[in-house]
């Protein structure tokens, strides 16, 4: 791109920010104002792009740490409302996953389960303020004697409560399909047989790292918006993969970055962490992310103001190639047409589904838009940008 | 008097192809109006039918339909959707039949048609935050 135009620090746009003198647009008003302006003037003038997604994402969880009890227990295996949470750490830390089904769930038995309840409505529950039981054993040391503590427990309880999700806010995802001969239920959602609906989940042109495609700006100590509270990128998330073909506009089209995510749990808001139940596949949590992108300069500009028909993602069969690790694209398709309702594939009409809500993480890029406009959620500065 | 329901069928794999639905016309005399079917070749399939004649061929024509291996269900519940809990995900649309639930393009909002919902309830299980309910 040469010589930048347009060069702005992370100082100057907090130092805007704070006086309260910050331009913030959300990934949907910079197509615009790019398009009327290009991107130089652009540049010039905003200083922020808010994105957002809302959307199930498996790889989320929270770290609880329950406070002593008299007498003391270490804790071996615990229970919280029936789902079960991970004890293999100090004493009275426990992990507790979005996936997990409650411990009398009765699964997949009855073709396809529902999974009404899991780590992910218990997340939410905690959240809302409900109180939930709490049940640990313990097998008895000198130390931690104790063998069994149950008690009814709210959020505000626990000494400690992050949010810590390894993998969140997939840059891009495949769409779903299924060339089986039956209905399928899968984390895709329900599949019908021959092609006859395809699956979609991603926010498109809002999506957080669809508008910043080689991660310039996001990084160990980018500041998101997390369920509803304040959150921080700690980690590229598992599976981040940076080397998934791109456009010529850079945007990767397939499964490409993530990110690991981390936050506390006592500022969140329960609308924006909801459990789910994904019908034959299990119980998860919906996570509104939303991440503040610096306007650096033009070449920031640009990359914000992509939009649906300039992203593709691949078409791939959920009904034999995917379960068996075959990986095979049926075609390319764009999150306009996806967003339109029905592709052509084949010369066959096939209607779309979306997984991953638009509105609401139209919301979510507004609400982050007002947060940073009032002058008190800054930019987290970058230690180190994920890795590309 | 003429006795009418809306019923949903279910049909296996086996009994897809025959022409059931035409037997209960022909046979016990009920007018039937097809008010949605979703019919696929060799896997199950589902149809909405409303049926109208005298009661008591009305029952036989079930017991006829029962007797198939169809499985039927009459329609007695009104769906309703909690507003307050619907996150407009849209993923309800893949198993929604008659289009009572559908997104608007421009916003991405997915709406819900209490008329055009014939009340088959494959939207309960397939929301994942449990937005839609049948009340008795
Ligand atoms: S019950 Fe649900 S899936 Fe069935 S027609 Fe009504 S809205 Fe559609
Ligand atoms: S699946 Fe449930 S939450 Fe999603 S749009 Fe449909 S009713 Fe609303």
């Amino acid at each position: 791109m040469g010589a930048k135009k347009v060069q702005k620090s992370y100082e100057e746009i907090n130092e805007r920010i704070r006086k309260g003198e910050a331009v913030v647009v959300t990934a949907e008003e910079i197509i615009d104002i790019v398009e009327e302006k290009g991107v130089v003037e652009a540049a010039r003038e905003v200083d922020v792009v808010t994105t957002g997604t809302f959307a199930p994402m498996c790889s989320s969880g929270a770290f609880l740490n329950f406070g002593h009890t008299s007498p003391k227990i270490k804790a071996h295996r615990v229970w919280l409302n029936n789902v079960p949470a991970y004890a293999g750490l100090a004493a009275v830390d426990i992990y507790i996953g979005a996936t997990e089904p409650a411990k009398d769930d009765p699964l997949n038995k009855v073709y396809p389960g529902s999974f009404d309840y899991g780590g992910g409505h218990l997340i939410h529950d905690l959240v809302a303020g409900k109180e939930v039981e709490l049940v640990v054993e313990g097998y008895g040391t000198h130390c931690y004697p104790n063998k069994l503590v149950q008690m009814r427990v709210t959020l505000d309880d626990f000494v400690d409560a992050f949010l810590f999700n390894p993998r969140n806010a997939y840059q891009n995802y495949n769409c779903a399909i299924n060339l089986s001969d039956k209905v399928i239920y899968t984390y895709m959602g329900t599949l019908k047989p021959q092609g006859g609906n395809v699956n979609y989940c991603s926010a498109g042109q809002l999506s957080p790292l669809l508008n910043d495609p080689y991660y310039r700006t996001i990084g160990v100590g980018t500041k998101i918006f997390l369920g509803g509270g304040e959150g921080f990128v700690v980690w590229s998330g598992t599976q981040h993969n940076p080397h998934v073909p791109r456009g010529a506009n850079g945007v990767v089209k397939g499964p490409a970055g993530t990110i690991a995510v981390v936050g506390d749990l006592k500022g969140m808001k329960p609308e924006w962490l909801r459990g789910g139940s994904i019908q034959g596949y299990g119980p998860t949590m919906i996570v509104g992310i939303g991440i503040p992108i610096p306007i650096l300069d033009e070449e920031m500009a640009r990359f914000t103001a992509v939009k649906d028909e300039e992203i593709y993602t691949q078409i791939v069969d959920y009904g034999v190639d995917y379960p068996q690790g075959v990986n095979k694209s049926y075609g390319e398709v764009s999150y306009k047409e996806l967003k339109s309702g029905q592709i052509i594939l084949n010369g066959k009409e096939i209607p779309t589904v979306p997984l991953s809500s638009y509105l609401k993480a139209k919301e979510i890029a507004s609400i982050l838009k007002e947060w940073i406009q009032d002058g008190w959620f800054t930019l987290g500065v970058p230690q180190k940008t994920l890795p590309i | 008097m003429l006795y009418t329901q809306k019923i949903v069928l279910r049909f296996s794999k086996k009994t897809w192809d025959k022409p059931i639905v035409y037997r209960l016309a022909k046979d016990y005399n009920l007018i039937f109006n097809i008010l949605k079917a979703s019919v696929f070749p060799k896997q199950e399939s589902l149809m909405v039918l409303e049926l109208s004649g005298t009661e008591e061929n009305y029952h036989r024509g079930i017991e006829y339909l029962m007797s198939k291996g169809i499985t039927v269900e009459p329609i007695e519940h009104d769906i309703e959707r909690d507003e307050a809990v619907c996150i407009h995900c849209g993923a309800c649309t893949a198993v929604c039949p008659t289009g009572a639930l559908s997104i608007h393009r421009e916003t991405m909002e997915v709406s819900f048609c209490t008329e055009m919902c014939v009340g088959c309830e494959l939207c309960i299980k397939a929301c994942p935050v449990r937005a839609m309910k049948a009340s008795f």
